[in-house]
């Protein structure tokens, strides 16, 4: 694959003289708030069976999520990070990328994990404290959570240039926060990848609250036109609607794959739940502003056009009952769920032999002099 | 053997490491075209060119970060940081990131990550350029932290540094990057978690690395003319610690004295010490003594000579030692 070397001046970057970057200026909607299709709609069609795709990993998203929630009031969870309301932002996009692209997600992106193949058990190791990392990354080429947030941005960036070594035409993608997007980490990220034109994609959920702090107290200039300051295309869509969700990250991503250089779609959205279960969003945020949210619901919007398209009811019935299966399944396996031994975890700080290892013996004599070895 | 200096030493290391396997990219700030701030990347991005030896943005978290991205893709990337006092906008990326990511996968990804990071005072530069952090990696559990004395030891060091599938955090003293010294460049590479025994002793054992084991073993000559016999180990592992080989000289001489430029609250001599005696409380004949810089920032250069730990110091710290066990007549 030919690419621009490394330390060369790369190609410019479309900015707004480019009159399709331009067009993508306007936050692309498809389906309105009300399920009906937009004229933009209308103009581009929808893929029916995309639709019905992206409604189910939507619904089963929300089964999960919410049992999350019941197991985390009921103690069987430390802490859960709730991605309701983000569905569509999060299915939407990734169902545009190819299974090969690595991503590096946040900490709120269970629907995305779901879509990559992670089991329930995978994703709620972490939030019932038996991991700081619940599945293997590279056989869902998908990184684990990064807590710090910003930070997995730069991992995405070298990953991304080691793509670019690699001679793979594969696409890094990397979500992350309205929050994060304030971080240094995350600026730095933006201006490497636009530096090097490497093959990035920056997904940013902006869900309009940094757990208490509000978008308008996070950004002097809104991230979409930040994204062209530093020399990345950039689209910006209602997060809020999948099937435009899906039609702008897909063209980012042939964008990003075609050498184009890195990509931003910023999506606009809305965290139903609290940042976390410890949250308490009620002191910061009205009712009449969730309300609104809620009328925005990404799931219910999707139904409404999937009906009106033709989709029978009997049909929802099935992914409704599938997102029930899920729960259970959820809860069955959080259950399930057991920690490791603290033996085993002396072995696997190094790659080499290092003498840590020998602290083991020391905790296997404690275990023994106070009865509780096994 | 060729006569070297360190920086040279260090600048093989690497040239070598690139040539035998091409998983390994160098990048850093104005590393290529001009070959680092102390040219210790000299000629490396005209031989491997610029997708092997990266001119990056002025950038260090993302210097880090991006290297542990590298790794994550099955790159060795080597990190120049330009300064040590300029690692710290890259700290979080190396004790959280870096340092962590192994463990969290429980053992499975690897991050063959080094950090290069020249270190130490005496060259009198202005401010943020020449401190000791090396107690705040050897802090963090999932790190390796290493720092070299001599071009020899630099070069082996390096390379080994360089294979370790695990993070290293790799101190080179910059005021010895000039010092000349033998170098075996067919020399196997180090052992990244032995301590090397300079200088055999009777009466006491000096501990040092880096810019130190220098100073130390000029004390050790002094005092030897004064007709103390000391020993000189030179650490060059901080984090492990060799505590066998450390515990094995100081019971053979019962008195150590310990030399370091970071300042000694909470450095690494106050580990070494609690190490020596946990091991040797028997065979000591004096507590540990500990001889480095105050708690003070480091202080402009007009001043720094006073502030780092030089010869007459550290002989003041092997009498302290010695001093312990004589009558109070000979004190």
């Amino acid at each position: 694959m030919s690419h621009p070397a490394l330390n060369q001046t790369p190609a410019p970057p479309a900015t707004r003289t480019d009159p399709s970057a331009l067009a993508a200026r306007v936050p692309l909607q498809l389906v309105g708030p009300d399920g009906r299709l937009t004229e933009a709609g209308h103009l581009r069609g929808v893929d029916v069976d995309l639709a019905r795709r992206l409604y189910r990993d939507m619904v089963l998203a929300r089964a999960l999520d919410r049992e999350a929630v019941a197991l985390q009031r009921q103690g069987e969870l430390s802490l859960w990070l709730q991605c309701e309301g983000q569905e569509a932002a999060q299915v939407g996009s990734v169902h545009a990328l190819a299974d090969r692209d690595h991503i590096f997600p946040s900490y709120r992106e269970h629907a995305v994990g779901l879509v990559r193949g992670l089991t329930p058990a995978e994703l709620l190791a972490q939030w019932r404290g038996i991991a700081h990392a619940g599945w293997d990354p590279a056989e869902h080429h998908l990184h684990f959570n990064s807590l710090v947030l910003g930070t997995q941005t730069l991992h995405a960036v070298g990953y991304a240039l080691g793509c670019r070594l690699d001679g793979d035409d594969s696409v890094t993608v990397v979500y992350f926060g309205d929050g994060a997007a304030s971080q240094g980490d995350v600026n730095e990220a933006f201006n490497w990848a636009a530096t090097m034109a490497l093959p990035v994609l920056f997904v940013c959920q902006n869900n309009q609250w940094a757990i208490s702090t509000p978008t308008s107290k996070q950004f002097g200039t809104s991230l979409h036109d930040r994204a062209a300051g530093f020399g990345l295309r950039s689209w910006w869509v209602d997060g809020n609607d999948a099937l435009a969700v899906h039609a702008v990250t897909t063209e980012a991503v042939e964008s990003v794959r075609r050498g184009q250089g890195p990509a931003l779609v910023e999506a606009e959205t809305y965290r139903i739940g609290g940042h976390s279960t410890s949250d308490d969003p009620k002191r910061y945020r009205t009712d009449e502003e969730l309300d609104a949210w809620r009328r925005r619901d990404p799931l219910a919007r999707l139904r409404t056009a999937l009906t009106d398209l033709g989709v029978e009811a009997a049909w929802f019935d099935t992914v409704d009952a599938d997102g029930r299966e899920l729960a259970a399944r959820t809860r069955a396996e959080c259950q399930a769920l057991a920690g490791p031994d603290l033996r085993d975890l002396f072995a696997e700080v190094y790659a080499d032999p290092h003498p840590v290892e020998r602290e083991r013996a020391s905790y296997e004599a404690h275990l023994e002099l106070t009865g509780r070895g096994r | 053997m060729a006569v070297l200096p360190l920086g040279k030493a260090l600048n093989l290391a690497m040239r070598r490491s690139l040539a035998e396997d091409d998983r390994v990219v160098v990048l850093g700030e104005d590393i290529g075209t001009l070959g680092g701030v102390f040219r210790v990347t000299d000629g490396l991005a005209a031989e491997f060119g610029p997708d092997r030896v990266i001119d990056t943005p002025l950038a260090e978290s993302g210097i880090v970060g991006t290297a542990i991205g590298l790794a994550l893709r099955g790159f060795r990337p080597v990190c120049e940081i330009q300064f040590d006092g300029f690692v710290y906008p890259a700290f979080d990326q190396i004790v959280s990131q870096l340092a962590k990511m192994r463990a969290r996968s429980r053992g499975r990804v690897r991050l063959p990550v080094v950090i290069r990071i020249p270190a130490g005072g005496g060259i009198g530069a202005v401010e943020h350029h020449s401190e000791s952090n090396e107690a705040y990696f050897a802090h963090t559990a999932g790190l390796r932290v290493v720092s070299c004395s001599n071009p020899q030891d630099g070069y082996r060091l390096l390379r080994a540094a360089i294979r370790s599938d695990d993070p290293v955090v790799f101190f080179e003293p910059k005021r010895a990057y000039w010092d000349k010294g033998e170098v075996d460049l067919e020399a196997s590479p180090a052992s990244l978690d032995r301590a090397l025994v300079l200088r055999k002793g009777r009466d006491c054992t000096l501990i040092a690395h880096g810019p130190s084991v220098k100073v130390a073993l000029a004390a050790a000559e002094a005092a030897e003319e004064d007709g103390v016999s000391v020993g000189v180990v030179d650490l060059r592992s901080i984090s492990p610690l060799d505590v066998e080989t450390l515990q094995r000289c100081v019971a053979e001489t019962g008195r150590a004295v310990v030399v370091h430029e970071a300042s000694t609250f909470l450095g690494i001599g106050a580990e070494i010490a609690a190490v020596v005696t946990e091991g040797c409380f028997r065979e000591l004949k004096a507590p540990v003594q500990r001889v480095g810089a105050y708690q003070l920032p480091y202080p402009p250069a007009h001043v720094e000579d006073a502030f780092l730990p030089d010869v007459d110091r550290v002989l003041l710290g092997i009498d302290r030692s010695l001093s312990f066990g004589r009558t109070a007549a000979h004190v």
